[in-house]
């Protein structure tokens, strides 16, 4: 097995290869507004690295969000064109449960949470590190203060915010090692995975910018 | 050209807007043209919503790049390049084309190409004619550009000779449509309307045609408020709006002025061809007046096909072939999609690669 994971769901553009016991590259590099320019890099880095052609890869796996939209499609949008030109397998797992997995707390419960912008937090929670309990939702994080009192919690969005998760911690963003790790322990185990699809959460904001294409209702 | 087997053989993707295109060519030969278009899902917002066409690219690359493959009946280890637009357009809607196009080329171990939409909107005519002249005139008018360019070499040097300074002419068709409740969209139906009725009824303004005016840009800001408001004068003294003859006026306003300009600026740069493009360029009257005036003026024209004329891939494609054949430096991975890519920059080459001093061929 020698799986290729990505995740471009949170400011952190991040690529990992795993042979089925263990990660043999991985790349994270955080930088929000770069996500389209530095992921193909990435791939070819970590790569390189192992010593390895794409064409090695038998599956990838890719983080579904939740996270800003641009950032979320570059890494969908990846994962599926390989899946195309390698005919290999494209799974998805929840961005949340990769960053629950990479925070190895055996007991809970615990809150995930990640920055959604506009004053919004992406969050789930967790009994222990591979079991999600509630969400993936999307709420302001004054409206969740009461259900996530007292909880330790991880992830960008909890250390933002620490009038709601006085318990912030590391890690802040999600690695594309404990995605791939994650999803290695899961078709280990014959669990199926989630398709890649992603998990915007939110309806698009339908505002028409001027001096674009008019399109006129029928 | 030898055999055709020789000309390079490319896929083109198209995410400027709202249509998902992917077109195959080989040389100056279309052999695919998939489009997928989300423009029923911007309907009730009136206009293009970002948003809802990037989402809508993302759920329809894979099926429309197996679609074209199918169509073109090759394989896609054939290939030699993959081109992409990579601006200007919608940023995020750039970006999820970008982003499967380096996917793509970097799986199939392909150069990437990262090409101007309006440079492409130009190429397209290959497919239809043949090579394009050199240099060509390019008219290039729909609901999101209207622009007049002149160009050299498409892979190297395009240069921009005016442009509109409001409204996009596309807009104000589906603007008037709207005014005179034709029923939407506008182009096709005015056009229509105006085959019935008087062009000369009606002394409707010629925007920028004054002798002081800039000679090749473009304002239908203007001739959109004058036509609004002579039809809402007669409704208001309560008489019957003449559709036709308004149609026919409004038309012949909008496509004198466009005409005139893309001739006169062939006859000042001493120009012997006119190539027009962009979803406009399906209207008949612009058609014939553009073929009289040519014919006139001892000017060829040359107008793709409606559907060629339209945002698609194959345009992507036809300009990464040329990009191929002409030897002209790949882009690198790290391409960004660039919302304003200047026209000026028919192709984004690799940073990495030699610097293209002398825009000759420096690897052949
Ligand atoms: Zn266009």
């Amino acid at each position: 097995m020698l799986l290729l994971a990505l995740d471009t769901a949170t400011p952190a553009v991040t690529v990992a290869l795993h042979d089925g016991t263990d990660v043999i590259a991985s790349s994270s590099q955080v930088d929000a507004r770069r996500h389209g320019e530095l992921l193909l890099p990435a791939v070819d880095r970590v790569l390189t690295e192992a010593g390895l052609k794409l064409e090695a890869v038998t599956g990838i796996v890719v983080g579904t969000g939740p996270g800003p939209y641009t950032g979320l499609r570059v890494g969908l949008m990846t994962a599926d064109t390989f899946g195309l030109a390698l005919g290999v397998p494209v799974h998805g797992l929840c961005t949340l449960d990769g960053l629950a997995y990479a925070a190895d707390i055996e007991k809970g419960p615990f809150v995930v949470a990640t920055d959604a912008r506009r004053k919004e937090v992406y969050w789930a929670t967790y009994a222990d590190s591979r079991t999600r309990l509630t969400g993936p939702a999307v709420d302001r994080p004054a409206d969740i203060a009461e259900r996530v009192a007292g909880l330790p919690a991880v992830g960008a969005g909890a250390l933002l915010y620490p009038d709601t998760f006085p318990r912030a911690h590391e890690p802040e963003h999600v690695s594309a090692a404990s995605l791939a790790s994650l999803a290695a322990e899961k078709l280990a185990a014959g669990e199926e995975l989630t398709a890649p699809r992603p998990l915007y959460l939110r309806r698009p904001d339908a505002q028409v910018p001027k001096n674009y294409k008019v399109v006129t209702p029928k | 050209m030898t055999d055709s087997r020789d000309e390079p053989l490319v896929l083109g993707i198209e995410t400027s807007c709202d249509e998902t295109g992917v077109g195959i060519v080989r040389g100056t030969t279309l052999l695919a043209d998939a489009v997928a278009s989300s423009v029923d899902e911007h309907a009730r917002f009136g206009g293009v919503v970002p948003e809802v066409a990037s989402r809508a690219h993302l759920e329809a690359m894979v099926p429309t790049i197996d679609r074209a493959l199918k169509e073109a009946g090759v394989s896609a280890k054939d290939l030699d390049g993959i081109a992409v637009t990579a601006g200007p357009g919608l940023a995020g809607a750039l970006l999820v084309g970008v982003s499967a196009a380096k996917a793509y080329a970097y799986a199939l171990g392909k150069p990437l190409y990262g090409v101007n939409h309006l440079a492409s909107h130009i190429c397209v005519d290959q497919l239809e004619h043949g090579p394009l002249p050199e240099p060509t005139m390019a008219l290039l008018v729909s609901g999101g550009h209207s622009s007049l360019l002149l160009s050299a070499d498409i892979t190297s040097d395009v240069r921009p000779m005016g442009s509109t300074i409001d409204d996009a002419a596309g807009e104000a068709f589906d603007k008037i449509a709207r005014v005179l409740n034709l029923g939407f969209p506008g182009g096709p139906v005015i056009d229509r309307y105006a085959k019935e009725g008087d062009p000369e009824a009606i002394a409707f303004p010629r925007g920028l045609t004054g002798p002081r005016d800039p000679a090749y840009d473009f304002s239908f800001s203007g001739l959109k408020t004058a036509v609004a408001r002579w039809i809402e004068a007669r409704r208001a003294a309560g008489e019957e709006v003449p559709v036709r003859d308004v149609a026919a006026s409004f038309q012949e306003a909008v496509v004198d002025v466009l005409t005139r300009k893309a001739v006169r600026a062939c006859k000042d740069e001493g120009v012997d061809h006119l190539m027009i493009g962009g979803g406009v360029a399906a209207n008949s009257r612009l058609r014939a007046l553009a073929q009289e005036r040519c014919e006139a003026a001892g000017i060829r024209l040359r107008v793709p096909r409606p559907k060629l004329c339209t945002d698609n891939g194959a345009m992507v494609a036809a300009l990464g072939a040329e990009m191929v054949a002409r030897n002209r430096a790949a882009s690198s991975w790290d391409l960004s999609a660039d919302s304003s890519l200047p026209v000026t920059d028919p192709h984004v080459p690799g940073h990495d690669h030699v610097h293209e001093v002398s825009k000759e061929n420096l690897y052949s």
